[in-house]
């Protein structure tokens, strides 16, 4: 494995900024280690921009283990790439051929404007967070943490939903641009605790109108979020925030104007 | 002007005087909370606690953070667990024994009191994390799930799978969205913060760069928390992400803040081996693995065998044989010792002879792989996507690399810095931990001085401290803003040859080799003639593209560089000032039998050093540690 080199044409998105309408520029990868990562092979093709005197291509990246969701991009057609389960930084490049011609976009969605280059603003996925992705407990009201007992199998699967890393992928991989993926996550780690049974119905009904207000699409279930998620976040979680929100639709309790009196 | 450091420890014995302080502490009343403002500069597991708690009680708070967003924060990548002294094992652990086993881990270069009250807030971390719908591991009657990590004979570390500190992040920051729903808190992403601004001798605000427009802008507020991390990157390859900076505590620094302990440096003993030169990182292998991993090496110098075909006479599980009643789960300074030697002595199993297995064969045998799976499945993925191999089949090849850092802006038992007004929270303190870290105390630390420290202390400050109005108007600001200014214009006119990367690669090189793992009075000497030069270097020949009022990664990798130069000259003074080895401060000189050599007698105390001036010699000050409730040992592992 050691030793292996390749050479690349990148075709990449370059877009100077929000307002800028964008193209794609071509470059040559050349000696790239079969054991660089996708983002390592991106930095030394900058080294040899900046060298030239050259703005590099910009795209977000921080942890590179797959874990903060800051990356994230379009190769070839596929949110992170070809590699199931995987983020672009954790993407390496022994899974390309020599010679292979590969192009880069950032992800598109109508909520998630481009900044520069491969940088989008995903800042609507905190504003669907703000709106009820959380337990309201305020720090020194906690019971000892074994006075709740929560199942097993309950745990594990709010773990699942939980691991979420908000990287978009979801969206840029549905045609419709949706973000249901995204909120199911969160809606359904706390529906299924049951530190989250109190706010479950207005959780599900403020984060679903967030989502919509943000201008993400409907979703139609095709699927292709959960194909290109690099956390393998389940299709079920979509129908669980779907359940949930009919039901606190349909049992929504009438807000009573003297119940805070006291 | 020097400054006394006075630790402020309250007095009364060690389990009273977190309780007392509290109670001594000035309260500020519902309907002044809101009047005042706190800046929290990070927004990781300290930032975000501390924002949270904060915007809870009522004070108004603006939170930064260089990302795009507040999730993003490196805290996220923590895999193994946080300790807690529950005791929900039955064996034997207390409150008084996690304080033992963190000041001996940190080889008695800790404030007895600071670790003292951490152990006793561990266990309202646990509630507070639970309470917040943290989906730690539990037992199948439903009760929570510990592991052991190194330096504890007892279970006391709660996990979630091999992704416990996104897990305590993502809790954290959902806290901390609720804030902003509310209007308590107001957020301000992809901001860097550039410099403090101090007014009457007190903290009153920042400046920060926006980075997507390049605009420079000052905020006011009545106190400042600096939350944003250690300086690991300062050897270019670590385990932190790559926007990990010291800035923001190099910028307080150079307003007065004292720096504590800068050669305190944490080396990761289960890392993935460096594999080339255009390496941007290297990737950590949770502690916890070494639960049911076992290490070891071949006997023989140069046995190149695949490690099927050594037979188990012919393997030297070292940290077992070196530490039979700690064995694998030896603490990571030393576990990353033994690997160096072993290596050293040409034994390491890769090409470069720069690695040792991490051997999960036996607990396949024992437990089955499903099991393996289920405890480490993730960890296991990202190892085979890095290297290409299979660790369920042929064992980790791993290496230490550098991982955290236990020096920091000095912070007295407030977390307050040497500037009034300023507190400094998380891996960006000296405070708790000593010479060396344990595993899963981490996120412990960041936790208990944002959700349980902080909001006490902050208080105390703001009632008791009169502080008067101040706007960005103020001259304060104009000149700070302008300093910031100048030094960005002067970074862009350089036009030189060479790219930020390529200088603080070269500063890393010069960082792993001489202030690395192993450090002696010449190699710090050579390293302390190095870096003068290289920061000439930077200031002639640093090649910035684009220009600084736009979205420029060049330029904020510049400005990030630039301080970890400086930084990097500072570890190494401090680390050739301290005469003796100390946890992850590995004199060569000051040795037996290869384990660390304290001097007590000369060295039981913190180094905190002054800024001067640019291109003055710092001035190192002490803080004499006192031990009372624990018996100056060597530490002992064997």
């Amino acid at each position: 494995m050691a030793g292996k080199f390749i050479n690349l044409v990148l075709k990449v998105w370059r877009q100077k900024g929000p307002k800028d309408a964008g193209a794609f520029s071509e470059y040559q990868a050349k000696n790239v280690s079969a054991d660089a990562s996708f983002l390592e092979m991106l930095d030394a093709v900058n080294e040899d921009l900046v060298n030239k005197g050259d703005e590099p291509i910009a795209f977000d990246h921080d942890c590179r283990e797959g874990i903060c969701g800051a990356c994230g991009f379009v190769v070839d057609g596929e949110a992170h790439g070809p590699q199931k389960s995987t983020t672009v930084c954790q993407l390496h490049m022994r899974n390309f051929s020599d010679g292979a011609v590969l192009t880069i976009e950032p992800f598109r969605a109508q909520a998630f404007p481009v900044l520069k280059d491969l940088m989008v603003d995903r800042s609507s996925f905190d504003r669907i967070i703000k709106s009820g992705g959380y337990i309201s407990t305020n720090t020194g009201n906690a019971v000892d943490a074994n006075a709740i007992l929560i199942p097993k199998p309950d745990a594990d699967e709010a773990m699942s939903s939980a691991t979420c890393i908000g990287c978009g992928a979801c969206v840029a991989s549905c045609k419709n641009a949706s973000a249901a993926l995204f909120t199911s996550a969160k809606i359904s780690h706390m529906a299924l605790l049951p530190q989250g049974q109190i706010e479950r119905k207005d959780r599900a009904l403020r984060m679903v109108a967030a989502m919509d207000a943000e201008g993400f699409g409907s979703c139609t279930a095709t699927g292709a979020c959960e194909a290109a998620c690099p956390k393998d976040i389940s299709l079920t979680n979509i129908a669980r925030m779907n359940r949930e929100f009919m039901v606190a639709n349909l049992t929504k309790q009438p807000k009573h104007k003297d119940g805070g009196a006291g | 002007m020097s400054v006394k450091l006075d630790s402020k420890i309250p007095s009364g014995s060690i389990e009273d005087k977190w309780t007392k302080h509290k109670f001594d502490s000035k309260l500020v009343n519902p309907a002044n909370k809101r009047k005042h403002t706190v800046i929290v500069v990070g927004t990781g597991l300290a930032g975000a606690g501390a924002a949270a708690s904060l915007g809870e009680l009522g004070y108004k708070v603006k939170a930064f953070c260089v990302h795009e967003s507040p999730r993003r924060a490196h805290s996220v990548a923590a895999q193994g667990g946080i300790n807690a002294a529950k005791n929900y094992q039955n064996d034997g652990d207390s409150v008084h024994r996690l304080f033992y086993d963190t000041v001996k881990g940190g080889d008695f270069r800790s404030r007895e009191a600071n670790v003292h009250r951490l152990a006793e807030v561990s266990t309202n971390i646990i509630d507070q994390m639970v309470a917040q719908g943290v989906p730690f591991a539990r037992e199948y009657g439903g009760t929570l799930s510990n592991r052991s990590f190194g330096g504890a004979q007892v279970s006391r570390t709660f996990y979630a799978r091999g992704q416990t500190g996104q897990q305590l992040l993502l809790g954290t920051y959902s806290e901390m969205m609720r804030q902003v729903d509310t209007g308590n808190v107001e957020l301000h992403t992809r901001r860097e913060m550039l410099d403090v601004v101090v007014i009457d001798g007190k903290a009153r605000g920042i400046i920060v760069r926006n980075l997507l427009t390049g605009e420079v802008e000052s905020h006011e507020a009545d106190a400042v928390v600096i939350a944003s991390g250690g300086y690991s990157n300062v050897f270019f390859l670590s385990t932190n992400a790559m926007n990990c900076a010291v800035t923001a505590a190099w910028k307080a620094h150079k307003r007065g803040a004292y720096f504590a302990n800068p050669c305190y440096t944490q080396i990761h003993p289960t890392c993935i081996p460096v594999h080339g030169d255009n390496q941007s990182k290297l990737t950590l292998m949770s502690e916890s693995l070494r639960n049911d991993g076992r290490v070891w090496v071949p006997k023989a110098v140069g046995d190149k065998r695949h490690p099927a075909e050594i037979p188990e006479i012919e393997r030297d599980y070292y940290l077992e044989r070196v530490y039979p009643s700690f064995g694998n789960l030896a603490p990571r300074d030393v576990a990353s010792r033994q690997a160096k030697y072993r290596c050293d002595e040409g034994r390491g199993v890769n090409e470069a002879g720069q690695a040792v297995y991490l051997d999960f064969a036996d607990s396949i045998k024992r437990l089955g792989e499903d099991k393996i799976s289920e405890r480490y499945g993730n960890l296991f993925e990202m190892y085979e996507k890095i290297t290409g191999e299979n660790p369920y089949k042929r064992p980790m090849m791993i290496y230490p690399a550098p991982h955290y850092t236990m020096g920091g802006l000095w912070v007295d038992y407030n977390l307050e810095s040497t500037i009034p007004g300023l507190f400094v929270a998380g891996e960006a303190n000296f405070s708790d931990l000593g010479a060396n870290r344990l595993g899963a105390s981490a996120l412990m630390q960041g936790l208990a001085d944002g959700y349980f420290v902080l909001p006490y202390t902050l208080g105390n400050y703001l009632g008791g401290t009169k502080l008067d109005k101040v706007a960005t108007n103020h001259d304060a600001f104009k000149s700070a803003e302008d300093g910031v200014k100048k030094e960005i214009n002067k970074m862009m006119s350089i036009k030189g040859a060479r790219s930020a990367d390529s200088i603080h690669k070269e500063l890393g090189h010069i960082m792993w080799e001489y202030c690395g793992m192993g450090r002696n009075d010449a190699g710090l000497k050579t390293a302390l003639e190095k870096i003068p030069k290289l920061k000439e270097e930077f200031w002639n020949n640093l090649r910035i593209p684009g220009n600084s009022n736009d979205l420029n990664v060049e330029l904020e990798k510049a400005g990030r560089v630039a301080d970890f130069i400086e930084l990097g000259e500072l570890m190494c003074r401090d680390a050739l000032e301290r005469k003796e080895s100390c946890g992850g401060h590995f004199r060569e000189e000051f040795q037996v039998d290869g384990e660390a050599k304290r001097d007590d007698e000369n060295f039981c105390h913190v180094a905190a050093w002054e800024y001067t001036g640019d291109n003055k010699a710092e001035v190192r000050h002490k803080e004499e540690l006192e031990f009372e409730n624990v018996h100056l040992a060597t530490r002992s592992y064997k």
